[in-house]
């Protein structure tokens, strides 16, 4: 479970990113957070990830302040916690094997576990035959499928996607939707911060839509209407 | 667990350090290029070590005897100075050695062999050459002479020489002073290039570090394949400078020989390739280390 007490984040009187944030997500669940540019979706995700510290409020893991972790701990919360991000934060030099497989080597995992369970994730994602490929010779929705056989493969409680789709074309994207559904139907939290309305309204799942930090609805099987303002633009 | 991790430590560095094949290159040219200053500086040390010493040992005082002067008396004199604490050398010459020496000398001067012939008697005097263990213990050598006050003795050219020899001395101190600070000067700015160049490096995988950091890294799994880059530059460099400096020693050597016979450049090389080689390794592995290590904390904070 994942709680977030009463959160702000405020860089100063003219930023604010989160303003008294209060949100309880079960296991399990697949959750959309939606809103504009600005909106703090972002923010919440990297709350969660300790990338940042929030200026006020507690932010519980299991029961678990993850706001009073030492830094040299961090990585105690984040091999729980497996990361996509909309610019795909592969490796370079690494390929797409390798990329997979460091997140099981720091995670300290045996050699043969993982011989067997890498290969796995890349066929998960469909990936199989490109292992040795480097991430400059994929493209992007593909290593945005290795980003997610990465974050799946310690077998974590959540996955962070943040904007996931935001660099793929419609077709992409819906194969990458597909995935994080198939990773929730596998008993995996998944939170998915995202823009893209089409996305939402397709899911029919529980979204909670922030504005200028706060949270503004929070929906069992939400639709997301972004401001006929916002579409002009 | 402890074993598993250190293999992958060491071969992520390896391979990092084998697939950024250009970068580690231009890495090693640069640390090259600091043992390369380092090691001229030891070579530099020698060879001022041994035109200092040569000079030093050029200066000496002479102390001349009256021509009735016996050779017991002279020699124990000799043997004073032969137990004095500063002295390092005595030698000495009989009148008729000086005579022959003078004689070779000037053996093509038709008019100085004619003056010596006509003179019919040995002019020269007896002497004593002495030389001390440093130059600035000549003026204890010669305040111990006045202070025996030997009747044999006619005169000691240190009087007339002291001033050049005391000048001598206080500059050969401040040529080996200045010349260590400034080997020091060079030998640090040598080695902030070479760490600048690594902290380049890892500033373009500053990126990776985060992203190492995110996937949840700990701090030394992630510093460890960078320490182990880190040391092969400065094991490949050290390489690199060591045998540099074969052909290079083995060129420059008659030069320096021709300057001062006495220094033998290539020979003090391969004399020394164990100490030498060993400070570049040394040096260069300890650099790439550290600078790595410095280098890549900055980073970590994520």
């Amino acid at each position: 479970m994942i709680f977030f007490d009463n959160v702000s984040k405020i860089y100063n009187s003219h930023s604010v990113a989160l303003r008294d944030v209060t949100l309880r997500i079960e296991p399990k669940e697949f959750v959309s957070i939606v809103g504009t540019s600005g909106a703090g979706k972002t923010t919440l995700l990297r709350l969660l990830l300790r990338e940042e510290e929030p200026t006020s409020g507690r932010i519980l893991l299991d029961g678990f302040d993850i706001t009073d972790v030492r830094r040299r701990d961090l990585h105690r919360i984040r091999r729980r916690i497996g990361t996509v991000f909309q610019d795909y934060k592969l490796l370079p030099m690494k390929t797409a094997y390798e990329n997979v497989a460091f997140a099981m080597e720091v995670a300290g995992r045996a050699p043969e576990e993982i011989a067997e369970d890498v290969p796995q994730a890349i066929q998960l994602v469909g990936l199989t035959g490109k292992e040795n490929n480097f991430p400059h010779q994929l493209s992007g929705g593909e290593k945005q499928r290795i980003a997610i056989a990465r974050a799946l493969i310690n077998r974590p409680d959540v996955l962070l996607a943040d904007e996931p789709s935001g660099n793929l074309d419609p077709v992409n994207t819906a194969e990458i939707v597909k995935l994080l559904l198939k990773v929730n139907g596998l008993g995996t939290t998944v939170l998915l911060a995202t823009h893209d309305s089409k996305v939402i309204n397709d899911l029919g799942r529980r979204v909670i839509t922030f504005d200028a930090g706060r949270i503004v609805s929070d929906e069992e099987h939400g639709t997301y209407m972004p401001d006929v303002g916002e579409e002009k633009i | 667990m402890a074993l598993t991790t250190l293999k992958r430590v060491l071969s992520a560095g390896y391979v990092s350090f084998r697939r950024n094949a250009w970068l580690s290159l231009a890495t090693i040219m640069v640390m090259a290029l600091a043992l390369f200053v380092i090691g001229n500086l030891i070579f530099l040390g020698a060879f001022a070590n041994t035109v200092l010493a040569q000079l030093e040992s050029r200066i000496d005082v002479s102390i001349y005897f009256q021509p009735n002067a016996s050779e017991r008396d002279i020699f124990s004199v000799k043997h004073d100075l032969e137990s004095h604490a500063d002295v390092a050398d005595v030698a000495y010459t009989s009148r008729d050695a000086a005579l022959a020496a003078f004689r070779d000398r000037h053996k093509d001067n038709q008019l100085i062999t004619g003056a010596l012939a006509e003179l019919g008697d040995n002019p020269l005097e007896a002497s004593i050459n002495v030389k001390a263990k440093d130059s600035s213990r000549f003026a204890a050598i010669s305040s111990f002479l006045e202070q025996k006050n030997y009747s044999i003795v006619d005169k000691i050219n240190f009087s007339e020489n002291e001033r050049v020899v005391e000048r001598l001395g206080s500059i050969l101190t401040a040529v080996r002073a200045s010349g260590a600070v400034l080997a020091l000067v060079l030998a640090v700015i040598a080695m902030l290039v070479a760490f600048n160049t690594l902290r380049l490096v890892i500033y373009t995988m500053r990126e990776e570090i985060g992203i190492m950091r995110l996937v949840g890294g700990t701090g030394w799994f992630i510093r460890g394949p960078f320490l182990v880059s880190g040391a092969l530059y400065g094991f490949f460099a050290a390489l690199v400078t060591t045998v540099i400096f074969f052909p290079l020693t083995w060129y420059a050597s008659p030069k320096l020989a021709f300057l001062v016979p006495e220094f033998n450049l290539f020979s003090y090389f391969l004399l020394h390739l164990v100490e030498f080689s060993l400070i570049m390794f040394t040096f260069g592995i300890t650099l790439g280390i550290l600078s790595s290590f410095i280098a890549v904390r900055r980073y970590l904070h994520v």
